[in-house]
């Protein structure tokens, strides 16, 4: 059978799960490159302690030669029965980082110094787990939108004396949303009027009329960014404006029909962003695909997420 | 939530891991040429306050050039980059120097390997029991900066890093002594041990002159043990021979040209004394033995003025037994050695000359004579004392027998022996040790250099070589009773403990045991000794070692491991979930693999599909997992039938 038989039996023993509990046939140990050279050391000073009869110089070698042995142990205990959950996603535009949460404990209550985790190809991150565990967060670029699945995830220890490397392989059942990535300055202004300040507004609020500060949310125009509060506070907030609520927009596919998919649904995420912001209900309509007009954050949050999951198997 | 990036080591764990580097160099600045110490310690106090304030580290083309500086000294100092001086020095400099470049987790790591390097080679100086204990702890400090350096994150404090050292090497220790023990021995040396390995001991030389011995009594130093078979002779005659001294220029003796070998015979009268002699190792080639020694141990002969001589100098601590008869009659002096034991400088102490030549015209013999000079030393209140005064000019002796009258051992014995000489009765001094020290604990007397002793023969027709001790006429208690007793208060001997009472007495009883067992077991322990060992257990040959050494070594390992994963009791995974895994993996080999989100329902629909022989199994397997898995009770029935069936399934080819 031509079937690649090593990647199926890698498949199936590294399951995607929900939990996983590092047991010991999932952790694999060798000596580290500094280890070797301290093999070689202990090798110097033994044949030095032949040559000179020095029954100390034996000891000593012996003693260093066991500390080694027994460092093993702790390495490998280390890492050994570590139970890891994955925690929470948030979605991210495209171009951002996402951040995976992955929630660490022992089930002893032991605490886990210098435990090394990283994703394949990306820099590691260290944490010293206390007894009650930790949750840490290890970002991973999102290029484009869609569902980003993050690859294996390295866990590896040389904790206490880095002569021994352990280390273990988890591919946890985790998935982030990403949002296309709202187009910038230069997009196709919205149906609605655009977001400038002249009116035209399909509900007919003005722009003016200044309500208050929020914080600031992916996605905002830097536009509407409080400088002289940031200037003051050293936090991003973003001006508010209200306008009088009243009539429907409808954000289409078809309105951007000489554009490319993926501009097209750049487009249509900045006037979600955009919409959402002027504070009017706003509908949805893409091919095969409707959203009602409505608003507010879980609105909002469908929208995106019908637009970074366009033409893949819905959800 | 925190994150750093790992295997960069924190600031703060360097402070440590200098402290940790400067303990285990300190000992070798007592040996080391000054300037390398001065030059260590400024790299050491470099780079110590460059972490607190940014002090420019050297750039990077100046280390190349002091790492040429130091060696050009250590060659200029030693004459040679090899051996085991110039060696350790060099070491010592390239970690001084290591600090300047000390930047990433690399960098630090050869420091490490360099700081236990350095440790071992102390050993090369001294393998006393508190160079070992120093060294253990500073082998502890080492660990815990090697922890520390790998240990990433900064919010470790050092003392966790030290209980976790001691942790390890506790725990390291035991596999250790099996190590110890049961590892081959091989004996050395592998090639040519440079001059300079054996370290600077002192002891008797073939020389003896005013004030040579007295200065050797300082020593608290140990020169050999003795255990006795039996009951050990009374202090008083515990006479340990070494070099004879024949020759002298009227100031000083020594050996000179030893006479030639011949049949030693003697009379011994009693019963032979039988002992067992531990000797340190000084560098010479005489063995001591009780006067007079009747065996001879291997590698040794015995010359005809009494003294065993070894083959090659004693560069070890030697053991050896020993027959000896303390009361003898030496015979068959050959004309030539009489000749030569009557040798005088011509011009030197006149007054010494013509006191011997006044009782010469009045002894009816030679017995008398010999008791008229002892007399003469009691008679004339001569004091024995450690610090007597110079003896300047041609004629020390007649200045000593005269005018200062107080003196040493050694002055004793060169101006009796002088004395006789001048008389016309052939003499010779003897120098060794005389007497010695009981350890209760151990049963087995100390000789220590200041136990260091000389005396003279003089030879007696019909009687042959007798011992006179001129000391004993002046200071009685030296010979009954030892050195320390001898001598005033005031003048104790440093390190002794003549004054200091019962407990003090016992605790360095205590401690020579100590020691005494420390050299025996621990530093004599030779491949010889583990032979004897090994076959002592019951274990000969190699093959019977290699398999005690496999056997207790992983055996220790195997306990070493579960004691320390007792506590890592990883959960068997859910019975459920395994079985089912198992099912996942069979289909697996039949390629039929489930994808990453593929419910269980879903995937079993799709493996039905491609493998139709077993379409009822898989749907029946997948449903009982579904069941048990995601359902509110778990019967235990339903269990074991998808433990059974997911054991028996197997996947038909598609």
């Amino acid at each position: 059978m031509a079937f690649r038989p090593f990647q199926a039996w890698l498949e199936a023993r590294l399951p995607r799960g929900s939990e996983m509990t590092l047991g010991h046939r999932t952790v694999y140990i060798l000596p580290t490159r500094h280890g070797l050279m301290f093999g070689v050391m202990l090798a110097v000073m033994w044949v030095g302690s032949i040559n000179y009869s020095l029954s100390l110089g034996f000891a000593f070698t012996f003693l260093l030669g066991s500390l080694a042995i027994v460092s093993i142990f702790h390495t490998y205990r280390n890492l050994v029965g570590l139970t890891l959950r994955p925690g929470k996603v948030e979605p991210v535009f495209s171009g951002q980082m996402a951040v995976f949460h992955i929630c660490l404990h022992s089930r002893e209550g032991a605490s886990r110094p210098a435990l090394v985790l990283q994703w394949e190809g990306r820099p590691p991150v260290a944490v010293d787990l206390p007894p009650a565990g930790e949750c840490l967060a290890l970002p991973l670029p999102a290029p484009q939108r869609g569902l980003l699945r993050p690859g294996r995830l390295h866990l590896f220890t040389q904790f206490p004396l880095g002569l021994f490397r352990a280390w273990a392989w988890a591919a946890p059942d985790m998935a982030c949303l990403v949002y296309p990535q709202p187009a910038g300055e230069g997009a196709p202004p919205p149906p609605f009027g655009g977001e400038t300040d002249a009116g035209g507004r399909p509900d007919g609020a003005g722009r003016d009329d200044f309500s208050g500060l929020r914080g600031y949310r992916p996605g905002d125009s830097p536009r509407h960014v409080a400088w002289k509060a940031v200037a003051r506070d050293d936090t991003l907030l973003i001006k508010e404006f209200s306008g009088e609520r009243g009539g429907v927009a409808w954000l289409e596919w078809t309105q951007l029909a000489p554009f490319d998919t993926e501009t097209r649904l750049s487009c249509l995420a900045r006037w979600v962003i955009d919409a959402e912001r002027a504070g009017g209900d706003y509908g949805l309509r893409l091919p095969g695909q409707e959203i009602a007009p409505a608003s507010g954050e879980r609105h909002r949050e469908r929208c995106l997420a019908a637009l970074a999951l366009f033409g893949e198997r819905a959800q | 939530m925190s994150g750093a990036s790992p295997l960069t080591p924190s600031s703060r764990t360097t402070g440590w891991l200098l402290a940790a580097l400067a303990v285990a160099v300190l000992p070798h600045a007592s040996h080391l040429p000054l300037w390398a110490t001065g030059l260590t310690m400024a790299l050491f106090a470099w780079r110590a306050i460059a972490l607190r304030r940014p002090l420019p580290l050297p750039r990077k083309w100046l280390l190349p050039a002091l790492v040429i500086v130091s060696a050009v000294g250590v060659l200029a100092s030693y004459g040679t980059l090899f051996g085991r001086d110039a060696g350790v020095a060099l070491l010592t400099l390239m970690l001084g120097l290591k600090l300047m470049e000390m930047r990433g987790y690399r960098d630090r790591f050869i420091l490490i390997l360099l700081g236990y390097f350095l440790i071992i080679t102390h050993f090369l100086y001294s393998q006393r029991l508190w160079m070992g204990a120093y060294l253990f702890t500073a082998a502890l400090l080492m660990t815990a900066a090697l922890i520390g350096v790998n240990h990433p994150l900064p919010s470790r404090r050092f003392s966790q890093n030290l209980r976790l050292a001691g942790t390890l090497l506790a725990q390291a220790i035991p596999l250790m002594l099996v190590l110890f023990i049961l590892f081959p021995r091989i004996s050395g040396p592998l090639w040519r041990v440079p001059t300079d390995a054996g370290s600077g001991v002192s002891g008797l030389s073939d020389t003896m002159s005013p004030g040579s011995i007295s200065q050797l009594s300082l020593s608290n130093a140990v020169a050999f043990r003795v255990k006795f078979d039996g009951k050990p002779p009374p202090a008083k005659q515990l006479y340990w021979r070494g070099p004879v001294l024949w020759y002298t220029n009227g100031r000083s003796w020594r050996v000179g040209y030893p006479p030639p070998a011949r049949p030693v015979r003697y009379q011994g009268f009693g019963k032979a004394v039988k002992y067992q002699v531990i000797l340190e190792p000084d560098g010479r080639k005489w063995l001591f033995a009780l006067d007079l020694p009747a065996s001879v141990p291997t590698n040794a002969m015995l010359r005809p003025d009494y003294l065993l001589m070894r083959a090659a100098p004693v560069e070890r601590r030697l053991r050896y037994v020993m027959t000896s008869y303390l009361h003898y009659r030496t015979e068959g002096a050959t004309p030539a050695e009489l000749h030569r034991a009557l040798q005088l400088p011509p011009a030197a102490n006149p007054r010494t000359r013509r006191l011997a030549a006044a009782w010469r015209a009045e002894a009816p013999d030679n017995a008398v004579l010999v008791a008229q000079a002892l007399a003469y030393y009691r008679r004339h209140h001569f004091v024995y004392t450690l610090s007597p005064p110079a003896l300047p000019g041609p004629n020390p002796v007649d200045r000593f027998l005269f005018n200062s009258r107080r003196g040493f051992c050694e002055h004793f014995a060169a101006s009796f022996v002088t004395l006789m000489r001048a008389a016309g009765i052939p003499a010779r001094v003897v120098t060794g040790y005389q007497g010695g020290e009981y350890n209760p604990l151990g049963h087995y007397w100390v000789v220590r250099q200041s136990d260091a002793h000389a005396w003279a023969e003089v030879w007696l027709k019909g009687r042959g070589w007798v011992r006179e001790d001129p000391t004993a006429m002046v200071s009685p208690d030296r010979v009954e009773s030892g050195i320390q007793s001898a001598l005033p208060a005031a003048a104790a001997l440093p390190g002794g403990f003549g004054e200091g009472g019962a407990w003090l007495r016992d605790l360095r009883y205590g401690w020579d045991f100590i020691n005494g067992g420390w050299n025996l077991w621990v530093l004599g322990y030779s491949q010889q000794r583990q032979l004897q060992l090994l076959a002592r257990l019951g274990l000969s040959g190699w093959a019977e070692m290699a398999l005690a050494l496999f056997a207790g070594g992983g055996g220790l390992l195997l306990l070493t491991a579960a004691f320390l994963l007792r506590g890592r009791r990883w959960r068997r995974a859910d019975p459920v979930t395994a079985a089912y895994r198992r099912f996942c993996i069979r289909l697996a080999r039949a390629a039929v693999v489930r994808g990453p989100s593929e419910g269980p329902l879903d995937f079993a629909r799709r493996a039905a599909r491609r493998l139709p022989a077993a379409a009822s199994e898989i749907h029946r397997i997948s449903a009982l997992y579904t069941m048990l898995r995601y359902g509110r009770t778990r019967p235990l029935a339903q269990v074991a039938e998808l433990r059974r069936r997911a054991r028996r399934f197997s996947a038909p080819s598609a």
